[in-house]
Formats: C-alpha cells, structure tokens, sequence
C-alpha cells in the first residue's frame, strides 16, 4: 500500500514542504551563514569569520556589557517568572480541583488573559501601572526594577492561567485510590500533597516549569510595548536586544544575527534538558 | 471541562464551599479587573483617564447627588474615543486582515501539515523521516533566529500581503502541526485505510474519506493552538507584512503610539476593547475546545 501512496507524494507532502522551506529550513541555515558575515540585506554579504560574534562583546577594543547584561537581566526574569506562575498556577489549581461551586466559571475567568495577546495586554497594564505610579510621580520605566517587577507581573496574570489548565487535567487523573490510601494510612493534609500530589504531578510540574522558563527566555511582545526596552537599555529581554541590535542601528545587522545565533543555543539547550527530565523523572503509575 | 465529584472523604472541603466559593468569587474578579478598568476608561475624557483612573466621577458621592452626577458627565464622553480609535488605527480594515490572516493560515495549516503528517507517517524512508526530524528541530528555534533572512525572503518572493503572509505561516507552523499529527497518525489502525483502497479509493479519497475525519480531535487542538499565535503575533507580521499598507490588530495596536513615544490614551482605551471583544466572544463560543487543545496541546508539546 506504501508504494501507491508514494505516488502522491506531489500533493500530500509537496505543498507544506515548499512552505516549510521558504518559511524555515532555507531562513535558518542563511541566519547561521550570515552570522559570519557583513550585510545590510541576505544578497551584499561578505565574509568576516568570527568578527561578529567578538563585536558582540567588545566594541572598538572595549567591553559592552549591553549584552551580558541583558543574558543576566533575562535569566532573573525566566526564573523568577517560572517560581511565581508554577506555585500560583499550582495553587488555583489545587483549590479549584476541590468541590466548590462555581468552580468551572472560576476557570473561566483565570484562563482568560491567556488568550489575549502580549501587546494588547502591554497596553492594558501599562495604563493601570502608570495611573498608579503617577502618585509616587514614577512611571513604569523609572528604573530597571519598576519594569522588571511590571514585566514579571503582566507576564505572571497572562500564563497561570494556561499552567492551571495544564495542573488541573495533571490533578484529575491521579487515581483516588492512591489518595484514598494514604488517608486511610493516617497521612494528614501536608503528608498527602508532599508525599502524595506532587510526586505523582511531576511529569506536569516539569513539562510547565519548561514551558514558563522558555516563554520567559523567549518573551519580545509584552517588553516592546509595555518597556520598549527603557530606561536606556535596561530593561531589553534577549529577544528584543536581538530586535534592537538587528533593525535599531545599521550596520550591526551581523552583530544581531551573531546574538540570534547564540540565543538559539540557548533555547534549544534548555529544550534539550527539559527532555531528559522529563524522561527519567516520571513516575511509573 | 470534568466537574470534579466530591470526594467521600471531603466532606470538610464542602462544609467550607459557600466560604470558598466567595472567596474565589472576589479574586477572579480581581483577576479580571484590569479588563473592566480599560472598559470603563474607555468611555471617559482623555484628560480623566490618568487624573481618576479608577473612579467615574470627579466629584464623591459624599459632596451630594447633584455634584455628583455633573461630575459623571464631565468625564463621560459616549462614543467619542471610539470613533476616534477606529479613524486613527482604519480598525475594521485591521479586524478584516487579522481575522482572514487568522482563518486563512489555520486552515491551510490544518489540511497541508495533516496531509503531510499522514504520508510521511505511512511512507517510511530516508526522507521522510529526515522531514520529522527537521519538524522536531524546528519546534525549538526561537523566531528572533530566522526573523531577518525569513522577511527577506518573503519580500523577495512577493509574500508581504495578507496572502502570501499565509504561506509564511505554513512554514513556519509547520513543525508543531506536523508533530502533533504525527503523533495521531501513529494511533490510527493501517487496516482501515487498507480496507479504504481495496475497495477502490485512491489513496487522496481514503485520506479525505476515512483518516481525515478520524483526526477530527487533533485538528480542533492544533486549529485553536494556531488560531491563538497567529490573532495575538505581532513580530512576525510586523516584519513579514508591508506595514505601511496592511496592519493587523496588534501591529494597529502598537502603531498608535507614535513614534516619539506619546499615546492618545483614549483612543488607545478604545481599540484595546475592541481588540479584546472578538477574543472574548470567540472564548465563550468555543470554550470547550479551547481548554481542551490546550491541555493536550501543551503534554505533547
């Protein structure tokens, strides 16, 4: 059977191949060319080995800590993020799994900001964040910790919601039976969520302490509208000092496409671990 | 969703309902706040917004009804930030881009990386496998990695408008559809394809006769996961798309602050909830779906 469908290989596999192609193989192995070389677009390319990526570091002999710093400034804000919605996320959904009425409407209402997108929320955030502050005649770009604290907390409402759905489906399949054994063994409340929850959650825990640290390594939308970066370049998250770098000065498009090319390691590194976790921390049930 | 059944043993849990559920009641309202103080802003004078942003009146309550009420009318303004929000963003020309964006690349995204997903499952050779490979790596490259050479390109291919856009989509979508239909495909006995193409279905009818509808549960997963990147993406369209022509919600939202930083705060109230109804009118809709694709969509995923 195999053999007659090979045939229609034009029609089944064709289309999405070329997409495919345009839209990510061709781009990427180009992206990683690129970083090699001085351009302004993809065809006045010349080569200059590692230039780019020792620019990224050092300008004209001196260190630029532009990017260090925005490595260091992500990495505390994918954590922090990550502690926050996972126990709060947790939390709700623990709460919500129990028998309370109204609970599904509850759900409802948490999911919600997930569903709007990052720069409508920006928006939406940094009108109440700046109402606010105006008392204290501050703005949500006063300092580097003013927006880190406004991104952490914009970014917090957005996702414990999707991470609650995740826990809540993560709750309800651990079989009663378990739970009804330890009761009857005497466990108190605090045994039973220690010894007994979140053991059996661990495959959920892993797969959204992951989710919450690559949307936290990742994020661009809700920095550009919410900071855009301000105050000076303090508060730029990875991507968006990538954006910076690549459409904000000419000339560094190489240096921009260098700091992709890292970034990527990053993520994928971060992927890659998240997989091997997963895989030896399940617990057999 | 399942409603949970109490349990035997909650007993204690249910004696404390009302209790919890007041107390749920009071946070998810809380929760939401941020999206009713928009919706109330948006109907205030500009200069009010950041003067009162919580209140709807100038005056309190306590210096008397009529006071009061004058000063209600001072900061209501009806309509007005809203005809001004849809002439300076054009919003229902970007409300009609977003939306066949939207439906345009999740339909194509759903048949072409379903059909792919199926062949490349039922035909097994070096290539094929190469294909899910790439699907997989792909899964893991942030966009920042191919934003540059990838917009580009599409210029360069003519694709800077709504609908070259779509094949943008389909590629770059393409390794999360591909691997979750992948996965279904696997799960799927051959014999009923089989049994399709004995009784004379070339292998396009059996796909859209037989496997296609048996996929009926992924496709809504993949389709609302889609749905929801491609309405909410800024950065890929603000970059793919001739902007200057074409701009979708998002790109109309975050044009409106211009480019020396200032904001027309109440039009900027306005469009935020016209952007946000669709979204919350879609949410009621399909909200059974919705949930459900996103707890699957996030285990595989």
């Amino acid at each position: 059977m195999s053999r007659t469908i090979k045939k229609y290989w034009p029609i089944f596999v064709a289309p999405t191949m070329a997409a495919f192609m345009i839209g990510f193989v061709i781009p990427f192995f180009y992206g990683i060319f690129l970083s090699f070389c001085k351009f302004t677009t993809v065809v006045d390319w010349k080569p200059v080995g590692l230039q780019n990526y020792t620019r990224i570091f050092f300008v004209n002999g001196k260190l630029d800590t532009t990017f260090l710093h925005s490595l260091w400034y992500t990495a505390l804000f994918a954590v922090v993020t990550l502690v926050i919605i996972n126990v709060v996320a947790f939390a709700i959904a623990l709460a919500l799994t129990k028998a309370i009425r109204g609970t599904n409407l509850f759900r409802t209402a948490f999911f919600l900001p997930n569903l709007i997108g990052g720069i409508v929320l920006s928006y939406v955030w940094l009108m109440i964040f700046n109402s606010a502050l105006a008392k204290y005649s501050m703005t949500i770009v006063s300092t580097q910790w003013t927006a880190f604290w406004g991104l952490v907390l914009v970014v917090s409402w957005q996702q414990i919601g999707y991470m609650m759905i995740i826990y809540i489906a993560g709750l309800q399949a651990i079989p009663e039976d378990v739970m009804e054994a330890a009761e009857i063994d005497g466990a108190t409340a605090w045994q039973k969520l220690w010894k007994v929850t979140i053991p059996m959650m661990m495959p959920s825990i892993t797969v959204c302490t992951f989710l919450a640290l690559t949307n936290g390594f990742k994020l661009f939308d809700q920095n550009l509208a919410l900071t855009g970066g301000n105050p000076g370049k303090m508060s730029q998250l990875l991507a968006l000092n990538i954006y910076d770098t690549m459409y904000g000065t000419t000339g560094w498009q190489g240096v921009g496409q260098a700091k992709a090319v890292i970034f990527f390691i990053l993520v994928a590194a971060l992927a890659l671990l998240q997989n091997r976790l997963t895989r030896s921390k399940e617990v057999q049930q | 969703m399942k409603q949970t059944k109490a349990k035997p043993s909650s007993g204690r849990t249910l004696k404390h309902s009302g209790f919890l559920t007041a107390i749920f009641a009071i946070i998810s309202l809380t929760w939401i706040s941020p999206l009713l103080i928009v919706l109330l802003n948006s109907f205030k004078r500009k200069a009010y917004i950041f003067k009162n942003p919580f209140g709807i009146s100038t005056a309190s309550i306590f210096d008397g009804f009529e006071k009061w009420m004058a000063g209600i009318s001072k900061t209501f303004v009806g309509f007005l930030n809203y005809s001004n929000a849809i002439k300076k963003t054009d919003f229902w020309h970007s409300f009609g881009y977003s939306l066949f964006i939207t439906v345009g690349s999740v339909l194509l995204i759903v048949i072409c990386c379903s059909m792919c997903a199926w062949f490349i499952t039922r035909v097994q050779t070096w290539w094929t496998k190469l294909i899910y490979v790439f699907c997989l790596f792909s899964m893991v490259v942030p966009f920042q990695m191919v934003m540059f050479t990838l917009s580009k390109f599409a210029n360069m291919l003519h694709l800077s408008n709504p609908v070259g856009i779509l094949v943008v989509y389909l590629g770059f979508g393409a390794g999360l559809a591909v691997f979750m239909f992948c996965g279904f495909v696997k799960s799927i006995p051959v014999e009923i394809e089989e049994a399709a193409m004995i009784d004379g279905c070339n292998p396009l009818q059996a796909y859209f006769l037989v496997v296609f509808p048996i996929m009926k549960p992924t496709v809504i997963t993949v389709a609302i996961l889609d749905a929801m990147w491609v309405w909410n993406d800024y950065l890929l369209p603000s970059l793919v798309l001739n902007v200057n022509k074409y701009r979708t919600i998002p790109i109309a939202v975050q044009y409106l602050k211009q480019s020396h930083g200032q904001i027309d705060w109440g039009a900027m109230m306005a469009v935020l909830v016209l952007a946000i109804l669709p979204i919350i009118i879609f949410y009621i809709a399909a909200q059974k779906y919705i949930i459900k694709g996103v707890a699957a969509g996030a285990v595989k995923g």
